[in-house]
Order: structure tokens, then sequence, then C-alpha cells
């Protein structure tokens, strides 16, 4: 083999020489698949069941995803069953009474009786408690989205392995959110 | 219709009446009535109108916060593109171990903790072969760039790509301590797990079920710093005996080193050494942690004997027999592989529970939940999943017949083993780390243009 290199460099040349046609066949034929676009991960929140696996099944310490507010939806109600327990102690926004763990859902006063509620992002650990709530009684204007800041785009999001409601898949990049909204979409 | 469904519309309508401070028996009687007519959407939509602010109170937008933007992936690829270039340019020009080095921590600093691991091309071979199986998938071009240019770049200068860029071959590289050499057949003989791994991932990426290459990544936690329990402990593990067998993850699990492995000895330049300069000391090989210094094989007889020619008309044969033979048993494993896809282990659940063993887990209590409530038949998830049995079947058939090639021709490979005379670099295994470029005495005394270790 030493003895005859022209050979082998011609062999080599060649094979060289395909695997770059075939690197080069790849991405023309790959072409077409890209004309759809970049994607993201996102939850439907018509199928998602508040398992509480977001919570957990994030490769990220905090997870990626949040609970969103439509407020377009929202019926700004008093006694909030997003916000309140089910069977409060007592009508006051005593931690106690909350549904929330960790006091991201604020209530603001707007006028009698109406109450705005907004989440703080950062607190949000996408427990799904205050969306069950707010399904089972409300109007459901509380939902849980990724929120696409802090996501990484894993390659196969970890929380869709484990939903048990299949409400994550791939969605358009430059459409990324599927919130929740009066005449429903999906 | 089954008892919850009964059960779980009282509940709703009894709570949601306890909270309605405006709920006339009219509206009450209208929810009756729409949740019977419409259950798709008895997620309670319009149970409260939209108020009518009396303050001039502005209904605020939900606020969306933006993905990243689209060009910064054309950074990273631009990233990747340097980045191969610069190794390249120490390992053949500069010939500095300590620019490979350098470069490897950048990268590692920029593809791991910076970009968290994702994306990199070990990855991409599974959206690449989603892309080819599934046509509705949309492959990103930063993904498929990712794919593509570190194996035409293996196509010229060999697997720097692995030496200087790979954040999993750097987070290895850096802590090599004292690596012992393996013997060759244990070297090689776990080096067939990484072309199972493989046909594995390919698998899994072709039917859609999971990209395994991504769950059991062990170093990505420690890039994100957060990760499950076992991924942690098994990437601690890697990295522990990395120290005294180096590059365990690349060496022997690798997929993409496979794909690399099997292009780098058609390279235009690579790490050689030049039989008429060596001189035999041993220093390259006792440098190389990668095993990747092949030694002189032991003399052999002119003459070849009996069972030299038996050995190679039974290697002959098992490259025929052997991939019949896994095919057999992949066709016979696909169905039981089956469970690792949703829509299988669902039918699994329902059909448990059909027979009254209903799940314990949270988990499959959820999905027989949602299956129940989707409207959709058992039978026709048992359809469905036998479809994707079938499919299943298939692909392990096929999974079976590569490993049966792949092992065969090994051991077919080991039978016509050359003789060889010096002290080789093996083309496939050599990650052109540069680590032996400075202990070669040759190298070190010979001028520029003499150097054995050649371009």
């Amino acid at each position: 083999m030493e003895t005859d290199p022209s050979r082998r460099d011609v062999l080599s040349g060649a094979v060289r020489a395909a695997a770059l046609l075939g690197i080069g066949g790849a991405l023309g034929a790959l072409i077409p698949s890209h004309a759809r676009g970049e994607t993201a991960w996102q939850i439907d929140p018509y199928k998602c069941i508040q398992c509480g696996k977001c919570a957990t099944e994030c490769v990220l310490e905090q997870s990626a995803v949040k609970c969103f507010h439509s407020f377009g939806i929202c019926g700004y109600c008093k006694p909030c069953s997003g916000y309140f327990h089910t069977e409060p102690g007592a009508v006051n926004t005593g931690v106690d009474n909350q549904m929330c763990p960790t006091d991201a859902l604020k209530r603001k006063f707007i006028e009698d009786p109406y109450y705005e509620y907004t989440i703080d992002a950062d607190l949000c650990i996408a427990c799904g408690f205050c969306v069950k709530g707010c399904s089972l009684h409300g109007n459901g204007s509380l939902h849980l989205q990724i929120d696409q800041s802090r996501c990484l785009h894993c390659n196969w999001c970890s929380i869709a392995a484990k939903c048990p409601a299949t409400a994550i898949s791939r969605v358009p990049a430059d459409n990324s959110y599927k919130l929740k909204t009066r005449t429903r979409t999906s | 219709m089954p008892m919850w469904m009964p059960i779980f519309r009282c509940n709703t309508l009894r709570h949601g009446t306890a909270y309605r401070p405006f709920a006339s028996r009219l509206t009450k009687i209208c929810l009756v009535v729409l949740l019977a007519l419409l259950p798709s959407i008895a997620h309670g939509e319009d149970r409260f109108p939209p108020p009518e602010f009396r303050t001039p109170y502005q209904i605020p937008t939900t606020q969306t916060p933006a993905i990243r933007a689209y060009w910064l992936g054309y950074v990273d690829v631009a990233v990747l593109a340097v980045a191969l270039g610069l190794a390249a340019y120490f390992v053949y020009r500069k010939r500095s171990r300590r620019g490979v080095f350098v470069l490897m921590l950048a990268c590692l600093i920029y593809f791991g903790f910076y970009r968290k691991g994702c994306v990199c091309p070990i990855g991409a071979i599974q959206n690449v072969t989603l892309a080819i199986a599934n046509p509705g998938y949309a492959l990103p071009w930063v993904v498929m760039l990712f794919f593509l240019l570190p194996l035409a770049v293996n196509l010229f200068f060999g697997r720097v790509f692995c030496a200087g860029v790979c954040p999993l071959g750097a987070i290895q590289d850096a802590v090599v301590w004292k690596p012992i050499q393996l013997p060759y057949w244990i070297d090689a003989s776990i080096g067939l797990f990484a072309y199972a791994y493989l046909g594995l991932a390919v698998m899994m990426a072709a039917l859609g079920s999971n990209f395994v290459i991504c769950s059991y990544d062990p170093f990505v936690s420690f890039f994100r710093l957060s990760g499950t329990v076992p991924m942690i402990f098994l990437g601690a593990v890697f990295l522990l005996a990395g120290m005294f067998v180096g590059r365990i993850y690349c060496r022997f699990i690798c997929p993409y080193g496979v794909l690399l492995r099997l292009l780098s000895p058609f390279a235009k330049w690579r790490v050689s050494i030049f039989p008429d300069k060596c001189v035999n000391c041993r220093l390259c090989e006792n440098s190389c942690p990668y095993g990747a210094i092949r030694l002189p094989t032991p003399p052999q007889p002119a003459r070849i004997s009996r069972a030299d020619r038996l050995r190679f008309i039974a290697a002959l044969l098992l490259v025929v027999v052997l991939p019949v033979i896994f095919w057999m048993l992949g066709v016979a494993t696909g169905p039981r592989m089956a469970t690792a896809d949703p829509t299988v282990h669902l039918a699994q659940v329902v059909q448990r529970a059909e027979k009254g063993q209903l799940p314990t887990l949270t988990l499959q209590r959820d999905q027989l939940e949602v299956f129940r409530k989707s409207g959709q038949t058992p039978d026709d998830l048992y359809e469905q999943a036998r479809h994707v049995q079938h499919r299943y079947a298939n692909a392990a058939g096929w999974l079976g017949v590569w490993m049966g090639l792949v092992i065969a021709l090994k051991l077919l490979s080991h039978v016509l083993r050359r003789r060889r005379t010096e002290y080789t670099a093996d083309p496939g295994a050599c990650l052109a780390c540069a680590r032996c470029f400075k202990l070669c005495p040759v190298d070190a005394a010979e001028p520029q243009e003499e150097r054995i270790v050649a371009t």
C-alpha cells in the first residue's frame, strides 16, 4: 500500500469528491424542507390539562413555561377561582387563601367589583394551579405558554416528551405563541 | 357514556355557580345547554361576560417575550466556521497544541456554556433524519449547516472539529490527566457501541418518537447547570473516568464521531507519521491519550496458514450471515421497542385500563383521561399502535442489518489486517489534538518542511 501512494491518493480523492457531492446534494435536497421556516416549541392551551409536568420536566432550573393571561377573556372577578383556593379559609388575600404557591399571581383593584390579575413571570413556576382553577370555574383566561425568551429551544422539548395531553408541538418561530382568544382559533 | 363524564360536568357547574356574582337562573340554564351541546369548549370561556368598566380602564394586551433573533443563529454558524478554520490552522500550520487547547476552551465556553450545548452537530443528525423521513418537518438552515460544515471540513483536515470545536469533546479533553492505553481489542469492541447508538438514534428520529442523542447527552447538564440526577451522575462518571481513559464519549458513544471516523481516512490533509523519518521512539504512542497510534504488527510467516484461510472464509461468511441474523432479531424485538413511541405507550395504558387495571402513575392516569375525553375509540388507537409497531419492526430490522454489517466488516478488516512495519496514526481514531507534535524528537529537530507529522 505504501509503495503506491498515487493510487491511494486517487482513490481517496474520488471518495472525497463523492462525499462532497453528497453533502452538496443533501444541502440541495433539504432546501425545500427549510422553506417552511424556523420553528419553536409551544403549548396548545386548549389541549393543556395542567398536569404539572411543565413545572418539573423543563431542562432549565426554572421552567421556561410561564402562566400567561389573556385579559380579553378575563371576567375580572373579585372572587377569582384562579386566585383563591376553591375553599379558602377566608375571603381575603392572605397567602393561605391563594392558589399560587409563589405569589406570582398579582391582583390589582380596578373598580368595584373588578380586579385585574397579572403574572410576575420571574416568580411563576408553571405549576398550573391557577390555570386549573381558572379553567374549571372561570373563563379560562389564565393559561400556560412557553416563554420564548427563556426557552432554550431544545432539539426535542423534554416537557413535550412527558406531556400526557401531547399539547406541546413545534410552531412557526415568527408566530410562536398560542394565546387564548375570545373567539377560539384552534 | 362512561361514568366520569356526567360527574365531571356536575363538578364544573357546582363550583362555577358558587363563584358567579351575577349568575342568573337563565345563564345557568344556558350554560347547561351550552356545555351539553359543545363539550369540546367546556373550558369555560364566557362563563362570565367581559366587564363594562365605568372607569377609563384599558384592557391590556398580553406581553409575549420575543424569541431569540433569527439572525443570531447565523452568528453561531459563523463562529463554527471560524473555529473550524482556526482548528485546522493551529493543527497543520502552527502545529500548536496550545493553540488547539485555547480554541477548545473558547468553544467550550461559547457552544457549551453560552449556547447551552444546543445546537450541535451530534444532535443535528436527528433533525436531518427527521427532515428526510418526514417532509412535514421543517429543518432550520442553522441546524443543517451545523450538521454539514464539520463533515465537509473533515474531508479536508480530518477530525479537527473533535479536537478544537466540539464542546462535548472539550469538556472531556480538559480533564484528561493520566490516560491509560486500552488494548486494541477492547477499544475496537466497545467502539462498536457508537455504531449501534447512531443506528438507534437515526431509527428513533426517523420514526418521530424521540431524539435519544439529546435525551442522553451526559454533559449538557453541566452546560445548563441543571438536569436530572441520573444524567448529572452519568456525566460525572464519564468525567471522572475520563481522567484515566481519554474521551470516553467521543470514542465509544458519539454517533457523529462515527460519521467523522468513516470519512476522515479520505481527508486531503491529516496527521500521519512519515515512515522514512520515524525513529520508532514510541513517544507519540505514549503521548496519545486516545489510542490512535497503531503499533507495528509482529512479524508474520510469509505463507498464509490454513487457520488464517479458514478465519478469512468465516469472516466472509459472517458478512452475509450476521446481517440476516440481526435483521431477524430486529424484526422480532422491534414491536417491543415500539413502547418508546407515545402512541404505542398510550395504547398499552388504554388496553390495560379496558381490562380493569387502572394505571397507578399520575402521568398515565392523565394520559388515559385525555384519551377518553378525546372521543377516539380504543380500537382506533390500537389500530394506530399496530401500525407504529409494524414500522418499528421494519426499522429495527434495518438497524439489525446495519449492526450485522458493521460487526462483520470489523471482523473481516481484523482478519485482513495488513502488516504494519512502522508506527502509523489511525486516520479514523486520530482527533488531530496535536499532542504528539511536540513530543516527536524528529519533529523538533528537523526544519519545518521535514517534520514527520505531515500535512
